[in-house]
């Protein structure tokens, strides 16, 4: 049973005051704006994207500002934010294949049509703190080359005509939005991907390399890793006409796990998928190896009873605001519910006390 | 043929550098009597992915969006549906749209859309020329020991 608590009002409003310069900082040093937020702390901006499931970057820096760069705070303002808009409709699904690449690699073939491409990553480098950055200003010009404007097909495209992995095929089951409709379990697996595109990226990581130790088998490869822009096509309502509504960054990854095979067909490989927005390629490869960890049902796979194959597990879990909606709310006033339990355990010492005078 | 070029502006306005078109427009300084269908709202669209890239859609998350309508002359309608929260720009690619199927249409051509694309296609090329500039080329080492 929950019992309000009343007062206090003014030490919340107080605390909100310091809070709020507190925020601010020391005056003497320059207040923080958007833009540079925007514009330099790309990966937060693009993590708050992805976990508060809306994808605009002004907001994005806003919440990271406001919340002090805790980005579970402001991932939730997001969320709430997110929550008042009205929404217009669905785009029509997006085509990777046609995606502005900024980077793409793949950790299985090392020639492929379109080649690898790293573009602006943190692999390769030597992890050293950069003094230079504390100085002002420098930094380096990238590089530019001729290039050809070909579309860059998918690497997995070439194991497929092959046969030698499974194919995605539509298989026509509609699928509920689940932020408008209650979770029920089993989920389809476009569900369950709705679900982890929007999940913490640190449990899922963990998950991922939970399946990576042993608790799951399913020994993954980095089939392709792809970030770079998408256009986003809408159906305009009062037109009838489908247009370019918006340019999204996503990372993408498909992963290449071991064989599955029958009487009837002959060993080929499995795959997991990952897609988020914004440049976060941590995310998007453990969304790949979570994805395929759940679908050992599909595949015939045995069940190891292990936390990254159980769907209820991970999906009930993985949703950062939950989680923590429900773990901070313990540091509320809980003092009638607390009464109780204390008028308990004194009960339950007396008649303890009573029963020892008797014997 | 009039919906595949009403479709190639409409996606030039919807994505556009919002500062860039307001600049745009403003220098344009065109005074419009216009009345509103429905004035700039901002809502969501959400975006669906393909399982695997191929496979069944799924909702990826969503994306903010500033739309309105509007007429001019009581006659052409004009639709701004746009990226981002900025009810301006929303406006202006509603009053691009109506004059664009107006005489008006080469001003507006001419001073907006074709910079629009020209804008679009810059970032591109950059994009693209600096992506190839990271392009590698692995090759394999046969080690010592396996000799």
């Amino acid at each position: 049973m929950y019992v309000s608590v009343k007062g206090g009002e003014k030490a919340i409003n107080n605390a909100h005051s310091w809070l709020s310069e507190i925020r601010r900082g020391d005056v003497n040093i320059a207040e923080l704006n958007i833009k540079q937020i925007s514009e330099q702390l790309t990966l937060s901006v693009d993590r708050v994207m992805s976990e508060g499931s809306l994808y605009d970057k002004d907001l994005s820096a806003l919440a990271i500002k406001q919340s002090r760069g805790d980005l579970i705070e402001a991932i939730f303002l997001m969320r709430a934010y997110r929550t008042t808009l009205p929404r217009i409709g669905s785009s029509k699904p997006i085509e990777t294949s046609k995606m502005l690449c900024l980077r793409r690699i793949s950790a299985t073939f090392k020639d492929i049509p379109g080649k690898q491409k790293l573009g602006p990553t943190f692999d390769y480098t030597h992890r050293l703190l950069d003094f230079k950055l504390l100085a002002d200003g420098e930094y380096e010009k990238a590089k530019i080359e001729k290039y050809d404007d070909k579309e860059i097909p998918h690497v997995l495209s070439f194991l497929n005509k092959e046969g030698l992995i499974q194919k995605e095929i539509p298989s026509g089951k509609t699928s509920k939005d689940i932020t408008r409709n209650p979770i029920n379990f089993p989920l389809t697996r476009s569900e369950r991907l709705q679900s982890l595109s929007r999940g913490d990226e640190g449990f899922l990581l963990g998950l991922a390399y939970s399946t990576q130790r042993g608790y799951a088998r399913n020994h993954a490869f980095v089939g392709e890793l792809r970030t770079g822009y998408v256009e986003v096509q809408f159906e305009i309502p009062e037109l009838g006409i489908e247009i370019n509504i918006a340019d999204v960054m996503f990372t993408e990854c498909e992963s290449v796990n071991q064989f599955k095979g029958s009487k009837k067909i002959p060993a080929q490989f499995t795959r997991g998928y990952g897609l988020v927005f914004g440049q976060l390629e941590r995310k998007a490869i453990s969304m790949a190896l979570v994805d395929r960890s759940m679908r050992w049902k599909e595949f015939g796979e045995e069940y190891l009873g292990v936390a990254a194959q159980d769907e209820e597990f991970v999906i009930s879990h993985c949703d950062n605001i939950q989680a923590t909606g429900f773990l901070e709310h313990i540091k509320l006033p809980h003092y009638v519910d607390f009464q109780a339990e204390l008028d308990l355990v004194r009960k339950i010492r007396e008649e303890y006390k009573k029963n020892e005078q008797h014997t | 043929m009039q919906n595949e070029s009403r479709k190639q502006w409409l996606s030039s306005l919807a994505t556009a550098d919002e500062n860039y078109l307001i600049s745009l427009w403003d220098n344009l300084n065109m005074k419009i009597e216009y009345n509103w269908l429905r004035e700039p709202e901002i809502g969501s669209v959400m975006v669906q992915g393909k399982v695997g890239a191929t496979g069944d859609n799924f909702n990826v998350g969503e994306v903010t969006i500033t739309r309105c309508s509007l007429n001019l002359d009581k006659k052409i309608q004009g639709h701004g549906y746009v990226q981002g929260r900025n009810k301006y720009k929303s406006k202006i690619a509603a009053l691009c749209d109506a004059l664009m199927q107006t005489e008006k249409k080469e001003i507006i051509k001419r001073n907006i859309i074709d910079k629009l694309i020209k804008y679009k296609n810059n970032k591109r090329n950059e994009i693209l020329s600096k992506t190839e500039a990271t392009k590698v080329d692995f090759f394999t080492l046969v080690r010592g020991e396996d000799k």
